[in-house]
This record gives C-alpha cells, sequence and structure tokens, in this order.
C-alpha cells in the first residue's frame, strides 16, 4: 500500500458526536496550522441537533490557499461509532485512520488499503481525569495532541492559543497544556510516523479568520444600521447575535450607557420585516436576517415595502429547503424568491458576497443602497461563508465615507417652498424624495399606501397614475444598475469562446477549477456576479462569448433564468452546471462538469489528468 | 371621496388650542365609510382628542392594517405621516416606527378582523412589549370591505344579516390586552363621545401600551336585530364602571365631586385623571379583579366601558432596551460608525 505523502496540502475530517465539546478542540486544530503560516478552511458538517447527532468538522489545509472544499478526506479522526462505516468509506486510499482503541474492534471494520492508527483516548482521559464532563472535554484535547504530534504542528502554536482563550484562568490554561501534552507523549513514544506534514510558512499573510455571518453583523454596525428586529432561524441566527455582541461593544454611550440601537427578537419574520418596515419608514437604518423559510413568510411586507418605497436592508444566509435535516446545508436557492418577492409586479436589488470581506461590505452597502433606492435590498449570503470561519482579506474601511442618507426632503427645504411630491421623479432617476415623520409642522406630511396614490400621494385608483408610478419605479431599477456592486471579470491565458459565469461562496471553488483548467489548456473567461440588477457589463460578457457556464448551488439554474428573463438572452448560450446536494461546491466538480462538455464542445482535447472525485 | 380636498379656507373666529391650531387643522379628507358608520365618530373623538391635547399634529404617527377602520387614519391628522400597512401586521410596523424614535406620538387604528383574526398574533405581542403607544380598536365584529362574514370579536349566537348564527366563541380584546400585559386597557362605544374622548386623551398621555377596545355599530352589515353589537343592543347592554375626566399637566382642578366617588390618578408625563366611579365595586388599579369583573359581565350579557385597567408607572419597550433618547435618524456618521481605527484593531484580533 502506497501511503499518501503530502506537506501542506490534505483534508482532515473529524468525525464526532454532537454536544460532545469536540468543535473547541477542532477549531484550536485550524488556527494553530494557520498561525504557522499554512492557510486552512474548515467547514463544519452539523446536524439539526444539539446533542447525540453525528457532526462533522472538515479542514482543508492548503499552502496555496485554495479555499473551496476540495472533496475527499486524507486524515479520519473517527470518534463516532455512529458513523464509523461512512466514515471510513470515506476515506482516499492510502490515507489515515484515527480512533480510539479503547475497546477493540473486529478487523471487518477496518480496510487494507488505509493505515489504521489507534489510540486508547477514552482509558488515558479515564485514568487521568475523575469528573465525567472534564473526561469528554480533555479526550479532545488529548487528541488534539497527539495529531499535532503526528503532523509536525508545534506545541507552542497550540499553547499560545490556549493562552489567547483562557487569559486569566491559569487552572483551564494548566490543565488543557497537560492534555495537549498527554496527547504529544503518547503519540511520540507509541504512534507510527505518517506521510502527512504540516510545515511553516509565511503564506497566510495580513489576512484574517472569522466568519461571515459575524462580517455582516460587524458591516450593519459600520453602515449605520440602528434597528435589527429578527427571529431565530439556522443559519442566520449568529447574524442577529453577532450584530448584539458589536453594538455592545460600539455602540453604548460611554457617558449615559445609553444604546443607539435597538435589537428586538421577534415573535415570527412577519413581524420582524414588519418592525424593519417600519423602522425604515420612520428613517431608521433597520434590517433583518433570515434564512429562506423567513424569505417565504416575509412575502406580503416586502411588496409593500417595494411599492410604498421604504428603505428596508434583509441578510438572507441560504439553506437547503423547509423544515429541519438539510437546513444544515448550504446552498444558493433563494434567488429567484428573493428576486421576485412578493405580490404584483415586483423586482429587488441582490448583492452576492464571496467571503466575509464581503460581508463585511455588502451589509454596509446594503443599508445605504437602500436609503438611497428606498427599497428592500438582499446580501445572498449562504451556510457555507455565513457559518464557517473562512481566511479572507482583512476588513477595510474609509474615514471619509459617510453614510449615503439618500434623497430626503428636510424641514429647512420645506419650508423654503421646495417643492415636495412623495412619488415624484424630479431628475428622471426614478427615484422621489421622502420625508421623515415629524419633519415640518405644515409641509412634507403624506399618507403612506402600498399602490393607490399618485405623485403627491394622494388616493387614485386611475389607471394611468398606476402605470406612471410602475413605469417610474422601472426607472429606479436602471438607476440601480450603476449604483450596485460590479461585476469582477478575468480573461484566460488565451483568447477564448468560452465564459463562465459565478457568483458568491463558488468563489474560492472557482478559482481553483481555472487553475486546473488552465493546465489542463481550457481556456474560460470568468465573471462574477455581485449584484442584481446585472449591468450593461454582464450582459457585453455574454455578448462576447459563444457559450458561457452559469455554475450554482441550486437544482434549477436560478441565476441562469434570472440571466435569460432580465436579459433577453438565448437560453442555448448559458450552460448551467449545478451542485445541490448540501456540500459546498469543489473545484473536482466545476472541473469534472465543464471539462465533460467542453470536450463535446469540441474546443480544446482533455488531457486526463483531473482526479476523480470521491465526495460527489 | 377621499380624494376630494376639504376647503381649506377657515372661518376667521374659529376657536385656536394653545399650539396655534383650529380643531379643522386636526382633520383629514373626507371619509368615504358609509353615513352613520361607528369609525366616522370614533375619528371625530381622535380629532377632539388632539385638538385638546395640545398636540402638534405632525408630531403624531399614525398607523393602521387593512379594513374600514385601517382606512379612516386618512380622515384625521391630514398632516400627520401615515401608513396603510398590511392587513393584521399594523403592530409590528408600529413597533419598528417606534423603535426609530422615541418622540413621536403613535396611534394605531385598526379593526376586530385586522386585530382579532388576521392579527392577533401580533396584537398579541405589542401588548406584551409595552411599545408606547394608543392602539384603538374599532370593534365592529364584522368585515364591511368584504361586505359582512364574522369576524373573530362576534359573539356567540349573534345574527349576520343573512340569518347565519355565529357558533365560535368571541375574542375579548380587552380581557387579552389585560392578560398580555397592556398598562392601560379601556373600552368604550363610538356613540358615547363625553366617555370615549377622555379616554383617548388619557391613552394618548400614557407613556406604556395602551388599549381602547371601542364597540362601533356597522350601519350596512351588523345593525340588525340578533346582532350584539348593534347601536341598540349596546346602548341596552352597556356597564360603564366608571367616568373619566382628563387634565393636562398643573391645572387646577375646578370641578367638584361629592367625596368618595372621585380618585385622582397622575400619570407619568404629569397629566391627572379623575376617576369618577359609577360602579363602586370597581377599582382600576387592579388588573386581576378588573379581568374578573370584565369576564363575569361577560357572561351575564353585558359590555363593560370605562377606563378598565391602569399601571400608573407603566414601562415602555424602549425602558426595556435602555435606548438613547430621540431619532434614530439624526444619528450621523461619526455617531454610528466605529471608524478604521478600531477596525484595524479587531482585524489583528481576528488572526
Amino acid at each position: 500500500m502506497k501511503q499518501i505523502a503530502s506537506v501542506n496540502d490534505f483534508v482532515v475530517k473529524f468525525a464526532n458526536v454532537n454536544g460532545s465539546g469536540s468543535a473547541s478542540a477542532n477549531e484550536l486544530f485550524a488556527k494553530s496550522i494557520l498561525r504557522m503560516g499554512v492557510p486552512v478552511s474548515p467547514r463544519n458538517i452539523f446536524p439539526s441537533n444539539i446533542q447525540g447527532l453525528p457532526t462533522w468538522y472538515e479542514v482543508r489545509v492548503t499552502e496555496k490557499g485554495h479555499l473551496g472544499r476540495r472533496g475527499g478526506v486524507d486524515f479520519m479522526v473517527a470518534m463516532n461509532p455512529q458513523t464509523w462505516n461512512a466514515d471510513v468509506k470515506e476515506i482516499e486510499p492510502g490515507g489515515y485512520l484515527f480512533y480510539d482503541n479503547s475497546k477493540s474492534l473486529p478487523s471487518s471494520k477496518f480496510r487494507e488499503d488505509i493505515t489504521v492508527i489507534g489510540m486508547p483516548l477514552t482509558e488515558i482521559s479515564n485514568t487521568t481525569y475523575a469528573e465525567a464532563r472534564e473526561r469528554q472535554l480533555m479526550k479532545n484535547i488529548i487528541y488534539l495532541g497527539a495529531l499535532s504530534f503526528l503532523l509536525g504542528i508545534e506545541a507552542e502554536a497550540i499553547e499560545k492559543l490556549f493562552g489567547e482563550q483562557y487569559k486569566g484562568k491559569e487552572r483551564l490554561l494548566d490543565s488543557n497544556k497537560k492534555a495537549l501534552h498527554l496527547g504529544r507523549d503518547y503519540a511520540e513514544q507509541h504512534l507510527p510516523a505518517i506521510g502527512l506534514k504540516v510545515e511553516r510558512r509565511d503564506a497566510v499573510g495580513d489576512r484574517i479568520f472569522v466568519e461571515g455571518n459575524s462580517a455582516a453583523a460587524l458591516g450593519c454596525v459600520y453602515g449605520g444600521a440602528t434597528v435589527c428586529a429578527w427571529y431565530p432561524i439556522t443559519p442566520s441566527s449568529s447574524v442577529a447575535e453577532g450584530f448584539t455582541k458589536w453594538c455592545q461593544k460600539f455602540r453604548v454611550d460611554a457617558d449615559t450607557g445609553k444604546h443607539k440601537f435597538a435589537i428586538v427578537q421577534a415573535e415570527d419574520e412577519l413581524a420582524s420585516i414588519g418592525m424593519v418596515v417600519g423602522a425604515g419608514w420612520n428613517g431608521a437604518r433597520a434590517f433583518t436576517a433570515t434564512s429562506g423559510p423567513g424569505i417565504s413568510l416575509m412575502q406580503e411586507f416586502i411588496g409593500l415595502a417595494y411599492f410604498a418605497e421604504i428603505p428596508v436592508t434583509i441578510i438572507d444566509v441560504q439553506r437547503g429547503g423547509p423544515s429541519t435535516g438539510m437546513p444544515t446545508r448550504t446552498q444558493q436557492s433563494d434567488v429567484l424568491s428573493c428576486a421576485y418577492a412578493s405580490h404584483g409586479d415586483t423586482k429587488h436589488v441582490l448583492l452576492f458576497p464571496e467571503d466575509p470581506k464581503e460581508c463585511f461590505e455588502m451589509s454596509a452597502t446594503a443599508l445605504d443602497l437602500a436609503d438611497r433606492l428606498q427599497t428592500p435590498i438582499f446580501v445572498l449570503t449562504d451556510l457555507d461563508i455565513g457559518m464557517n470561519q473562512r481566511l479572507c482579506k482583512p476588513f477595510e474601511w474609509d474615514d471619509k465615507r459617510q453614510h449615503d442618507r439618500g434623497k430626503v426632503m428636510t424641514e429647512a427645504e420645506l419650508e423654503a417652498g421646495k417643492e415636495f411630491g412623495r412619488y415624484l421623479d424630479v431628475d428622471g432617476d426614478g427615484i422621489p424624495f421622502r420625508t421623515y415623520p415629524g419633519t415640518h409642522a405644515t409641509k412634507g406630511a403624506y399618507f403612506t399606501r402600498g399602490t393607490s396614490k399618485d405623485r403627491y400621494a394622494k388616493y387614485s385608483e386611475a389607471g394611468p397614475d398606476y402605470v406612471e408610478n410602475m413605469q417610474r419605479l422601472l426607472r429606479k431599477f436602471e438607476t440601480a444598475k450603476d449604483l450596485v456592486p460590479q461585476p469582477i471579470t478575468a480573461n484566460a491565458s488565451k483568447k477564448t469562446k468560452l465564459g463562465v459565469i459565478f457568483y458568491g461562496s463558488t468563489s474560492p471553488a472557482m478559482a481553483e477549477a481555472m487553475e486546473l483548467l488552465e493546465a489542463d489548456h481550457v481556456h474560460i473567461d470568468t465573471l462574477r456576479v455581485r449584484a442584481f440588477p446585472f449591468s450593461s457589463a454582464v450582459e457585453d460578457f455574454i455578448e462576447a462569448h459563444e457559450q458561457v457556464f452559469v455554475v450554482e448551488q441550486n437544482r434549477d439554474a436560478q441565476l441562469r433564468g434570472l440571466l435569460v428573463n432580465e436579459l433577453n438572452i438565448d437560453p442555448a448560450k448559458l450552460i448551467p452546471v449545478l451542485h445541490y446536494d448540501g456540500t459546498p461546491i469543489t473545484a473536482r466538480f466545476i472541473v469534472k462538469e465543464i471539462s465533460q462538455t467542453a470536450s463535446t464542445l469540441n474546443v480544446t482535447p482533455l488531457r486526463k489528468t483531473v482526479r476523480g472525485d470521491s465526495a460527489e | 371621496m377621499t380624494y376630494i380636498a376639504k376647503p381649506k379656507l377657515h372661518h376667521p373666529t374659529l376657536v385656536v388650542n394653545n399650539v396655534g391650531y383650529t380643531r379643522r387643522d386636526y382633520e383629514g379628507t373626507v371619509s368615504t365609510l358609509c353615513a352613520g358608520c361607528g369609525h366616522d365618530s370614533i375619528s371625530a373623538a381622535i380629532i377632539q382628542a388632539c385638538w385638546e391635547l395640545d398636540i402638534e399634529p405632525h408630531r403624531v404617527a399614525k398607523l393602521s392594517g387593512i379594513g374600514c377602520s385601517s382606512k379612516t387614519p386618512t380622515y384625521f391628522l391630514g398632516n400627520s405621516h401615515g401608513f396603510n400597512t398590511v392587513h393584521g401586521r399594523m403592530p409590528s410596523v408600529l413597533t419598528g416606527a417606534n423603535l426609530a424614535n422615541s418622540e413621536l406620538i403613535y396611534l394605531g387604528v385598526s379593526g376586530d378582523g385586522d386585530s382579532a383574526s388576521i392579527g392577533l398574533g401580533q396584537f398579541a405581542h405589542v401588548m406584551r412589549r409595552g411599545v408606547n403607544m394608543t392602539y384603538i380598536v374599532e370593534n365592529n365584529g364584522v368585515y364591511g370591505l368584504t361586505k359582512g362574514q364574522f369576524s373573530a370579536t362576534a359573539d356567540q349566537g349573534s345574527k349576520s344579516k343573512r340569518g347565519v348564527v355565529n357558533s365560535d366563541s368571541p375574542i375579548d380584546l380587552a380581557s387579552l390586552a389585560l392578560q398580555l400585559g397592556a398598562t392601560f386597557v379601556g373600552r368604550s362605544f363610538s356613540g358615547d363621545k363625553q366617555q370615549l374622548v377622555p379616554l383617548i386623551k388619557a391613552a394618548i398621555a400614557h407613556q406604556g401600551a395602551a388599549f381602547i377596545d371601542v364597540i362601533s355599530p356597522c350601519v350596512a352589515f351588523n345593525n340588525h336585530a340578533g346582532s350584539t353589537k348593534s347601536y341598540d343592543h349596546v346602548r341596552e347592554h352597556n356597564e360603564a364602571v366608571n367616568r373619566l375626566d382628563f387634565m393636562p399637566k398643573r391645572e387646577e382642578i375646578t370641578v367638584q365631586y361629592p367625596e368618595g366617588e372621585v380618585t385622582t390618578v397622575q400619570q407619568h408625563d404629569g397629566s391627572y385623571l379623575l376617576l369618577r366611579k359609577l360602579d363602586k365595586n370597581y377599582d382600576a388599579s387592579n388588573r386581576i379583579a378588573a379581568m374578573n369583573y370584565i369576564q363575569e359581565r361577560q357572561a351575564a350579557g353585558e359590555v363593560v366601558t370605562g377606563l378598565l385597567y391602569l399601571d400608573e408607572e407603566p414601562e415602555d419597550l424602549h425602558a426595556h432596551l435602555n435606548t438613547a433618547s430621540g431619532a434614530f435618524n439624526q444619528l450621523n456618521t461619526a455617531e454610528l460608525c466605529p471608524g478604521a481605527g478600531a477596525l484595524e484593531k479587531l482585524n489583528a484580533s481576528l488572526r
């Protein structure tokens, strides 16, 4: 058997039981590698459960910085008997299985083509610790110690992390250090050397390691959100919880102790969006965070906000469909339900962040756009970037940047006699002026309704008034095209008739796939869509290529549908590449799908250098 | 028709209040409701209350849901911002508006279908949260705009205009509001202006969740024999527990009452309520007793009206959230954004 040998390029997967305290040990594992200057990309794969069901943590160690999921497992830490068979099966031939051999297992439970490394974790933990919970928690740190020794992770890197985590809690610090070395010593004395190694590099740079939901929440603080109303739903709850945490840090008045923010956990999503609509109407910057089912419940209010032209920011952390189970897996499947949310003729602005950095930026931008365009703005992130720590460029903020409050008519302007018509297009961009309630004693008050109104917000059921208003809303949507984040294109090394369009969390897998395809002499230009409505650059890109792949993480090719519908593209020109099993898309999958089609398109002969993807 | 504006010219001799407005300045457009609709009397009572309270009209935000009652905010306070939201969801919109600016006066107007049927959930939660507002339900027991279907407040056994007998138990919104933590609960009748105007004034002065259930007969669909929300039925079964006089702050009490009959209650904003008991056993400061009494009289077929409950020291949502006073829309970038320096430090902690 040939053992897999690799330095700084492999996948370790931890199979644990939910609630066993493994998450913190696993995170330490990933962070210690980062501290050695080697990029990692970890992912939680968790059930809809608090205690007892299987949970996995997959860490891709990648000196080259490929942060997408790779697929396949080189080293399995099998700590969960429930999932043993599937976990063992998932290991690549030549890979490694690390397990607790305190109880012996029949040989039929193993494989011939992998290296099996047993360690009596329970036994060591039970002889060292008396209390049940401590035994369980320290068992995790003991395996962390053993792994760190096997893979060459420096003990100092982990000890430093302990020091940061248990600042001022000397007893915990000491007991964790002790457990770490118990593991390391055992591995040194009893376990075989393996072919996977972490070696110190300087490949992380100034990048930060953070979850997208926390970043989005921070973006809302920087973007000036003052009202947040939400209802708990995985995978978005940590956005509102993050906002609470950041507000406690940044928005409590130092002198009075008063809060420059208001956060309400509503009774459901209907109420949370209703509160955001009310706050937006009253001039506060307000947002909600939710996921697919929440979007379904919010439909009526989203329509009202569209027609009544109320600034609203909705952060939708996308997941698999209804009910429980798949909803703890990732998808990009709310594109259409957000783009055309609600009754009547509506369409909405969508932003697609690729990583936590963009979750931060686009959440702040969404609040500006909502005020500027006076309409709902969706930030369409997903579980993969929302709930996993991702290495990304550091957050940036220009202190010269001022919040854009859009067209708000002031008391002074009203007093000076400036004409106010709530739905009057004064300069052709389709955006009318609004007034905050309470602005002026006799001027600028208006009655807000959905549709039945004229330019001056007077009640009207007249057809021409309705049509005029709807046409203005279309002009406003045109205006949005230039205001939203523009797409980013990259050209292949050679001129090509092929293009690929992608968006959101697909970015790192796509970057890696493009490297692999280039190496295989398949040349494809890329365009990353960052917003809807599509700017002319998207149209130009499709126009400039004969065939364009559209890579998405949903079944129905939703972005492709939007491109066909909104840009009048011939559907035959857009080839869907769809990944929707709930796992994050991989470079292997993209390469396989694109190469197959590219070869039938008779573009370039393909060599068979692409590895098969066992996990797909 | 609502698009017909009322003439703006006022009679020169019209009386102005302490902030310089005539009563006409508190009106809206012409009502489009049926002639004789109880809702129009409630609009008139709101106009009267706001004028007498010397409220500047533009400092009021009026919000409603959908239905006949929810159309009425167009017919009063034409210089206030108004919002006709979605059916049954006005409470959440009002909550959000209130969160954004604690300094405006929030007036929520709803109906029995809007609050007790489709919107019961939001009605419950807005009371629970103690949102500082005046929430008026114009309660006629039927759907007017869709032509006479029963709503959830229709009494069991009451007969619709088409002769259908309602078999479902009614929801009593005043009892619910009491149970859910509203700190001001009143009930009145659209035909009793003397009772209604002071109740609305006291509710607006109340710095917490104030709810008034106003029985408001529907002349088109629920004013016939066999209805328990008709003018005749309500007049016959109305049992007022007290009479209220509202005194703005620092005003001398001039009315003389026989000793023991009147309680003086000071509200948090400094205003006084003079509460004249009609039922000597009724205590409006006792929530549990109020709930029992209402249930008891309801079982006997009576409609209890008056100030049913008042918490003199209410706490509102802003107090619970410890929010800074004022309007969030006046906070600028420097006050809201921590800036690049803080972000640099934060980046460092994420490495």
